[in-house]
């Protein structure tokens, strides 16, 4: 289970973050394979969110090491400044680390096409047909090309979410980190994005995924990472944790999604 | 680019217009045009607009600078001034004479040259009918004494001593402050106290004749030249008997000035002139005239009300870019510079508009800046709401939810790319109505422009109301006219909220604090 740092797309090494209310991780360390889908489980308040946020560079980390494809960023600790260097380093993996929040954050005076369109424009200085182009096929990708001209505020959760991921897409990433994609969401409208994310794991797209969906978790991932008080508790493949959590932090907390000790294999569910 | 040139082309044709008269105001004079500056608020029987057709200016001072115009072969040019600062006007080259009952005393003669003088004359003191207290300057101790701000009627009550001296810029008003009681008795030069009061029932001319005031043409010391021209010129109209004849049409040939000239031959012609004003001030109009007569404002409101719109609009639009530039600097720059920036706003919001309008219009000069009175009311009032600009899109900028932030710069944008793609359009969105408010506050604000010689809305109010004692009617209509002006404003404003309420479904969590924006990455 235990990936080797160098046939890795993304290693984290004694990765710490705090804020001025403490510490919110604790030296992790994880490795992560190209084309791997990850999901991130945990109590509220255990630093997964925030280590999304460390990955794709968000937060600055305290102190450890991150390697993002060949791009690599250490920090001894909070003492050493940042200088421009090191904001060089994040800004590129910034842009090589395609990010889907909780609550989508679309830009709600641009319309979805614009939304998508917009980074490439920017940052990759496409032409603008050139833009547009590249936009509408991953617009097509999420089942949203229909929706090209209409305004964020006009969809749905659903669609917003898709339009979010079509947006982070057009960036060509390496890798995807959602930040609970689905918690916003009306149940019913919950599958369309995690179909969106099934799909783009087929074709070999790297994910990490923060996530309450513990039957997506389980079923989609290629291995689970449950986190509690910033540290990582244990990871395996996702039936092996499911049914013969080791740790019994792990147990105490699959124990709040079914209500019984027994976790069965299809017994838990999210909702 | 085509539709850029077209976009523009109107912003130009703006340019030009707002630019016209400000050019126009500072282009140097051709040589035979003569400026001259005076102050017609309120200036009878000086300069004033002809009650009969507002749009005339009329006065015996006007008649003396036409006559002394024609002997220069010069074509007399009126520019507008506050009365106390037709000096500093003056000093800054603005006109080339001043002519408006400026009397020769040591303060002025320091500063300017005098030509020889055109006019002597005398304060007079004047009461309510039924008072019997005050029969002389002495008996002013201890009573409210109303005259002109800076005048020599002012230097007489301060070195009297003991009187509580109320000082006024429009003469009308005092009198009607001393008719209505506010007032125990008001001193004025004598052609002021006639032409306010010869014929008021109410009031009675009390004392002997107080003091010698000489007025005379005032010219910068520099100008040797002109001053030699305006003082042979004089010489021919007095001993040609045309002052005579303009003081007998005015009914402003007195005893004092007899003696003076030595000139006691009986009166030559009608006093036709005062006795037009004595008409026209008789009490008790019919409804009808009145409304002829406001009709007969409409003009000259007008223009003052595109005076008050172009120097608000490019007041505006300096305020509106600077600001930006202030509250950017504010949130995103190095300290010093957001130090500068915070500075800025604390100083223009914490000093008086009018203080600096003045600083800029007649205290820049020293320095070698000399701006048009347009750009200078333009631009002093574009500097002081620029701070309060800025404060709204702080404000604006910190009402987008930082996600909005995060959701850019995760998707590889840098700070600065972020701030122009994705923050800064929705903050404008966000401050439109307030920025709107502000222009109608403007709007109302660049009446202090009068001050600096610009006749816009309230100049001309003022113009208007004290030719005609009444403040009532012009009163309204100038305040209806204001309202029309920011009537599309407000509209606009309450659009722009409409339109805002329904885009602002997504985005909860507010704004993080400056230091979100200045930490949490890179610029490029």
């Amino acid at each position: 289970m235990v990936n080797k740092a160098e046939e890795s797309l993304i290693v984290i090494e004694n990765l710490n973050k705090g804020f001025e209310d403490g510490e919110v991780l604790k030296d992790v360390s994880l490795n992560i394979k190209e084309g791997d889908l990850v999901s991130i489980i945990g109590p509220s308040g255990c630093g997964k969110s925030t280590f999304l946020r460390c990955l794709n560079c968000l937060e600055l980390l305290d102190s450890g090491y991150i390697r993002v494809g060949e791009r690599e960023l250490s920090r001894s600790g909070r003492e050493q400044k940042p200088d421009e260097r090191m904001l060089q380093i994040a800004h590129e993996i910034r842009c090589d680390v395609g990010m889907v929040f909780q609550s989508y954050n679309l830009f709600p005076h641009k319309t979805v096409l614009q939304n998508v369109m917009l980074a490439p424009l920017v940052v990759k200085k496409l032409k603008k047909e050139e833009a547009e182009e590249h936009a509408l096929l991953f617009l097509e990708k999420v089942g949203l090309k229909g929706f090209a001209g209409k305004y964020p505020s006009t969809l749905s959760g659903g669609q917003g979410q898709r339009a979010a991921i079509a947006r982070a897409l057009a960036m060509n990433p390496k890798v995807m980190l959602y930040d609970e994609p689905t918690s916003a969401l009306d149940p019913e409208l919950v599958g369309e994005v995690l179909q969106v994310m099934k799909d783009l794991d087929r074709e070999g797209m790297t994910q990490i995924i923060v996530t309450h969906e513990m039957k997506f978790a389980r079923d989609a991932s290629d291995y689970i990472v449950f986190m509690d008080k910033g540290e990582i508790v244990e990871y395996d493949d996702g039936d092996i944790l499911f049914t013969q959590p080791k740790n019994p932090r792990t147990r105490e907390f699959l124990r709040h999604f079914t209500g019984t000790d027994a976790v069965g294999a299809g017994a838990v569910n999210v909702r | 680019m085509k539709r850029i040139i077209k976009a523009l082309a109107p912003l130009a044709l703006c340019l030009c217009l707002f630019c016209a008269p400000a050019l126009a105001a500072v282009a140097n004079a051709e040589p035979e045009i003569l400026r001259w500056g005076g102050d017609s608020e309120g200036g009878f029987p000086y300069m004033f607009p002809n009650p009969e057709n507002p749009d005339e200016l009329i006065g015996f001072e006007v008649d003396i600078v036409n006559e002394l115009a024609a002997y220069m072969n010069r074509k007399p040019v009126y520019i507008n001034n506050a009365w106390d600062n037709l000096i500093p006007g003056l000093l800054r080259d603005f006109y080339d004479i001043s002519i408006n009952g400026l009397e020769v005393t040591p303060e002025h003669e320091e500063v300017v040259n005098f030509s020889i003088p055109y006019y002597k004359t005398f304060l007079q003191l004047a009461v309510r009918k039924e008072n019997t207290d005050i029969e002389e300057l002495a008996d002013c101790k201890g009573k409210v004494v109303g005259t002109l701000k800076e005048s020599y009627a002012q230097m007489v009550l301060e070195e009297l001593g003991n009187v509580e001296i109320r000082t006024y810029i429009v003469e009308a008003n005092t009198y009607e402050d001393l008719q209505n009681g506010r007032l125990d008795a008001a001193l004025f030069d004598s052609p002021i106290a006639i032409y306010s009061a010869g014929f008021n029932p109410a009031i009675k001319f009390v004392g002997k004749p107080i003091g010698e005031i000489e007025y005379a043409v005032a010219v910068t010391k520099k100008n040797k030249k002109l001053l030699a021209e305006v003082n042979e010129a004089l010489v021919y109209l007095r001993d040609s008997g045309k002052l005579r004849e303009i003081y007998d049409r005015w009914a402003l040939w007195s005893p004092l000035m007899a003696s003076e000239w030595g000139d006691y031959s009986p009166r030559r012609v009608e006093s036709d002139r005062y006795n037009n004003w004595v008409e026209t001030h008789r009490p008790a109009l019919s409804m009808g005239e009145r409304m002829t007569r406001y009709l007969g404002f409409l003009p000259t409101f007008g223009r003052a009300a595109v005076v008050t719109m172009q120097v608000s609009i490019t007041a505006m639009a300096i305020a509106i870019v600077l600001g930006l530039a202030l509250a950017i600097a504010r949130v995103f720059a190095p300290r010093w510079l957001s130090l500068l920036s915070v500075g800025y706003v604390e100083f223009m919001r914490g000093t008086p508009v009018l203080i600096q309008l003045f600083f800029i219009f007649y205290g820049l000069p020293s320095v070698g800046i000399k701006l048009s009175p347009f750009w200078a009311g333009a631009i002093g009032l574009g500097l002081n709401y620029a701070a309060y600009e800025a404060e709204i899109y702080r404000g604006g900028l910190f009402a987008i939810p930082s996600t909005q932030w995060e959701a850019a710069l995760a998707l590889g944008m840098t700070r600065w790319q972020s701030m122009r793609e994705v923050m800064l359009p929705q903050a404008v969105r966000v401050v439109i109505p307030p920025i709107t408010n502000d222009f109608i506050s403007l709007l109302k604000d660049s009446s202090l422009v009068s001050i600096i010689t610009m006749v816009d809305l309230t100049k001309a109010y003022g113009q208007l109301a004290a030719t005609y004692y009444d403040y009532f009617g012009p009163g309204i209509m100038v305040a209806v006219i204001y309202l029309l002006i920011g009537l599309p404003f407000v509209r606009f404003s309450r659009y722009a909220e409409q339109r805002l309420g329904e885009q602002d479904k997504d985005g909860s969590k507010k704004g993080r604090g400056r230091n979100f924006y200045r930490t949490s990455t890179r610029w490029h």
